[in-house]
């Protein structure tokens, strides 16, 4: 065998000290019953948090102006679900890491059109349409700059928008079809019709969200709602629950890394978090490969403690030590950076 | 048929293999060395244990479907037991890392049991993760819109589409909780295979 | 009040919670109590002595 250094932060030392009996089966029951006891005495005692979903009727009838001014955003294209990027359009380059535009590359994954998917598709699909008809055709027809022009118009007006009466009501007389998509959208948001209509347009059956919590999000009520309870990303909100429950708080370090400089200040946080967060767990699942960082439990000496009993046993006074004599020198308190004899 | 053709089998081959590699007194031992003398032992066994027990509240979650709990008393109920059970495994398997950490227990060709169980980590804050938006309420909605952004900037979210709830609930029932607990089963028994990690010590022998 | 209210735990954390706020740092004062706790019992662990010594060196 050739010579080799004995690494005391790779290679282990072979046990040639005592055993111990160990009832692995025993423990392991005993382990389950406590968790078991434990768990149903918090569930009993604390419970869950079920906050129940916003759905697109609530927030229409509970902020109506924050709803009209969200339809024009996704009419006028100027909405977040707009103007996103991959993998929902082409509007953006997106986040990039460094030279890397990741999300851009990948490319369209989950098409999304804001005027159509949002706006024209749900009002087209509702019946007795009536004046609604006329004024869809009218959109449909005309150019794009004619609906820049409407759009302009009523977005100026729109700095004055109110509800009244069931309505939403706005001064733009040059703004075409608009104050009648964005009026009746909002009707239909509020009779409900908006929610079924969005997750609908695969079929009967759905169980993608994809459209609706786009729409949700591009609002402010959900955010606002977010942000009493302290969940939003500016809030370590990653971490956080609703109510006065625990979150994931294992998220912490993750969580940390969005609130301070640079992340903090850069419109590419989140792929920045995200490439940061994915070198850092690499450094963790190599750290027995690591130079330095395999070294600190060793410098640490937290061993000490948790070995307290198997070097107390060691010291040359106690006698009838756990480990043979000859494993047992005055050095014997060294911690293993003896280099290895020739074998 | 002769005993060398039976000796010469695929199968009889792999049984000598996984008995000497992991002979019935190392997989289920009942001794282990002086040295195992420590609170800090039980946290493995605990996050093991508070697994099954999150398994086992997810099934019953199962029978009545992802929106039961909101509608009934008892499945509220079995959902705060899931809720618990997922906080303890998380609080005892990060004892346990910091434990192990603290031991240098991938010493002694003990690296791929550190690495399996740091991959086991990732998978299941991911599971969690994943159940948290098929929760069918604000919180889902919140966190799905929100962590979309970090899952598309990384170009992942072109096929993890954190709004479509039966993508992730298939994930969070399915595919996540069987890398979990491949990985679990994985780990403990490179535990068994290599044994427990020793103390540091003076001594110069290389374990064999 | 939400209807979730209504389903038994004897001390239902769904009020709205508290929350530290120390320069950057924000957080709830539930999920300090978690990561204090964790903290006591990995501190706990390493310093409170394992029951089953005496047996151990008798078996020697």
């Amino acid at each position: 065998m050739t010579k080799k250094a004995f690494r005391p932060d790779v290679d282990a030392p072979r046990w040639t000290g005592g055993h111990t009996p160990y009832d692995i089966a025993k423990e392991g029951t005993i382990a389950l019953l406590v968790v078991a006891i434990l768990t149903i005495a918090l569930a009993t005692v604390f419970g869950s948090p079920d906050v129940p979903a916003v759905t697109i009727k609530r927030w229409s009838n509970t902020t109506p102006v924050d709803f009209a001014m969200t339809a024009l955003s996704e009419l006028s294209a100027t909405s977040g679900s707009a103007l996103y990027g991959a993998p929902y359009n082409h509007n953006a380059v997106g986040q990039q890491l460094g030279p890397l535009q990741l999300a851009k590359w990948v490319g369209v994954r989950i098409p999304i059109n804001a005027v159509n998917d949002f706006v024209i598709n749900p009002l087209e699909s509702l019946p007795n349409q009536g004046a609604l008809a006329t004024d869809l055709q009218q959109w449909k027809q005309a150019s794009t700059s004619q609906r820049n022009g409407w759009i302009a118009d009523y977005t100026k007006a729109a700095a004055h928008l109110s509800f009244k009466s069931g309505n939403v009501v706005v001064t733009a007389a040059n703004a075409g079809p608009v104050p009648v998509l964005i009026n009746d959208l909002t009707q239909m948001a509020r009779s409900g019709a908006l929610d079924q209509n969005l997750v609908s347009h695969s079929g009967f059956y759905t169980t993608d969200y994809t459209l609706p919590l786009l729409f949700i999000a591009d609002g402010s009520y959900l955010a606002n709602l977010a942000d009493l309870q302290h969940l939003k990303g500016t809030q370590w909100g990653m971490m956080n629950e609703t109510g006065s429950y625990p979150g994931q708080a294992w998220l912490w370090l993750y969580t940390f890394w969005y609130q301070v400089p640079p992340f903090s200040q850069s419109g590419n946080a989140d792929v920045l978090v995200w490439g940061f967060m994915m070198a850092l767990t690499a450094l963790l699942l190599l750290i027995p490969f690591i130079p330095g960082l395999r070294s600190i439990p060793r410098w640490s000496r937290v061993y000490r403690l948790i070995w307290s009993e198997h070097y107390r046993g060691l010291q040359p006074a106690s006698g009838q030590g756990t480990r043979p004599s000859a494993d047992r020198p005055a050095t014997s308190r060294a911690t293993g950076d003896i280099t290895r004899p020739e074998a | 048929m002769s005993t060398t053709e039976i000796e010469r089998q695929w199968t009889t081959r792999l049984r000598h293999r996984v008995a000497a590699k992991l002979p019935p007194e190392k997989l289920l031992p009942d001794t282990q060395p002086t040295y195992v003398s420590s609170w800090i032992y039980v946290f493995g066994v605990t996050t093991l244990a508070a697994l099954v027990v999150v398994i086992a509240t997810g099934c019953l979650l199962a029978i009545r479907g992802p929106q039961w709990w909101h509608e009934s008393d008892i499945g509220h109920f079995v959902n705060s037991l899931h809720l618990w059970s997922v906080e303890i495994f998380f609080f005892a398997m990060v004892i346990h890392l910091w434990g192990k950490f603290f031991m240098a227990a991938w010493r002694g060709g003990r690296a791929l049991t550190w690495m399996t169980g740091v991959v086991t980590f990732v998978v299941s804050i991911l599971t969690a993760f994943t159940g948290y938006v098929s929760q069918t309420n604000f919180d889902s909605q919140w966190i799905s819109t929100q962590a979309k952004d970090g899952i598309n900037a990384t170009g992942g979210g072109a096929f993890f589409n954190v709004l479509n709830l039966g993508q992730m609930l298939m994930w969070h029932i399915v595919l996540l909780p069987i890398g979990a607990v491949a990985l679990t089963v994985l780990h403990v028994l490179l535990v068994r295979v290599k044994g427990v990690v020793p103390p540091f010590a003076s001594t110069n022998e290389v374990e064999s | 009040m939400y209807w979730y209210t209504a389903v038994a735990a004897l001390v239902p954390l769904d009020h709205l919670g508290r929350y530290l706020h120390w320069h950057w740092l924000l957080i709830s004062v539930a999920n300090l109590a978690v990561i204090a706790i964790m903290v006591v019992t990995f501190l706990a662990a390493l310093l409170l002595p394992f029951p089953g010594r005496r047996r151990r060196k008798e078996n020697q």
